[in-house]
């Protein structure tokens, strides 16, 4: 698993790169984490394209960060998800707080 | 449904373990001709099963042993993941959407439920020290 940071604009951009799992989440939370405390931006972009892989222990990991992107008053969007990541988020009602562009 | 060929793999419980564990049991799938949804619908549901053995089984410290067997017959796949940990003393409720038992806010509670939207079949039992959830897969 890897994680690329950039900006767009004003957004700060979270392109995950691989399989998001129990094995890769503790790495994933850390550099997430690091970043949106320190970085500045308006809003942040999770950009799927090139994530391969992800299960619930995944949803969990995007609802953790989208609760401390919430507490900075900043939102949250999704893109490019692969159609399985797709139908997870969509089961698990994560679109309804995450926006999908 | 007469079982045409069959697999079995024992491994630790280790996090380390998970993506070799999923693409095994979905490379063993392939010989069913199946789609690259359903494939992919396998793995995920096999992954889900297997973190929990990880995560809610056995201790951190603790050892683990996790034994996957598959069954295949000519339109089904039939995984069975089997751990010797802690048990679940209340499968309904474990099963429900959002359950969960793990760390506060970093959990979803969502593991039952994908495997239950991603297989035709999924079925637990818990006794006897062993907890094994059956996940049955058709093409
Ligand atoms: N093999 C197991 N041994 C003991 N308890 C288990 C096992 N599998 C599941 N459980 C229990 O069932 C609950 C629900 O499992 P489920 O996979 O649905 O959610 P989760 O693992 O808590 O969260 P998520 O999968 O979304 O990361 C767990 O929190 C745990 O209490
Ligand atoms: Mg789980």
């Amino acid at each position: 698993m890897e994680l690329f940071i950039d900006f767009e604009g004003g957004s700060i951009v979270f392109r995950l790169v691989g399989e998001l799992d129990e094995h890769s989440a503790e790495f994933v939370k850390r550099k997430l984490d690091s970043a949106i405390t320190s970085e500045n931006f308006n809003a942040a972009i999770f950009d799927l394209s090139r994530l391969s892989f992800m299960d619930s222990t995944g949803i969990g990991v995007i609802i953790g960060r989208y609760k401390l992107l919430k507490k900075q008053s900043k939102r949250a969007y999704v893109r490019n998800p692969s159609p399985t990541v797709d139908k997870i988020f969509r089961m698990s009602g994560l679109y309804e707080i995450i926006t999908k562009i | 449904m007469s079982i045409i060929n069959s697999m079995n793999l024992h491994i630790e419980a280790k996090s380390q373990n998970e993506s070799f564990a999923r693409s095994v049991v979905a490379s063993f799938f392939v010989q069913l001709n199946p789609t690259l949804e359903q494939i992919e619908d396998l793995k995920t549901a096999v992954s889900e099963a297997v973190t929990n053995c990880i995560v809610h089984a056995y201790d951190k410290a603790q050892q683990g042993e996790i034994v996957i067997a598959c069954n295949l017959s000519e339109k089904e796949i039939e995984v069975k993941i089997t751990d010797y940990g802690k048990g679940i003393s209340n499968i309904e409720k474990a099963m429900q959407p959002f359950y969960t038992t793990g760390e506060e806010g970093e959990r979803s509670g969502m593991g039952f439920t994908v495997m239950q939207a991603f297989c035709d079949d999924v079925s637990v039992v818990s006794e006897n020290g062993s907890t094994t959830v059956t996940l049955v897969k058709k093409v």
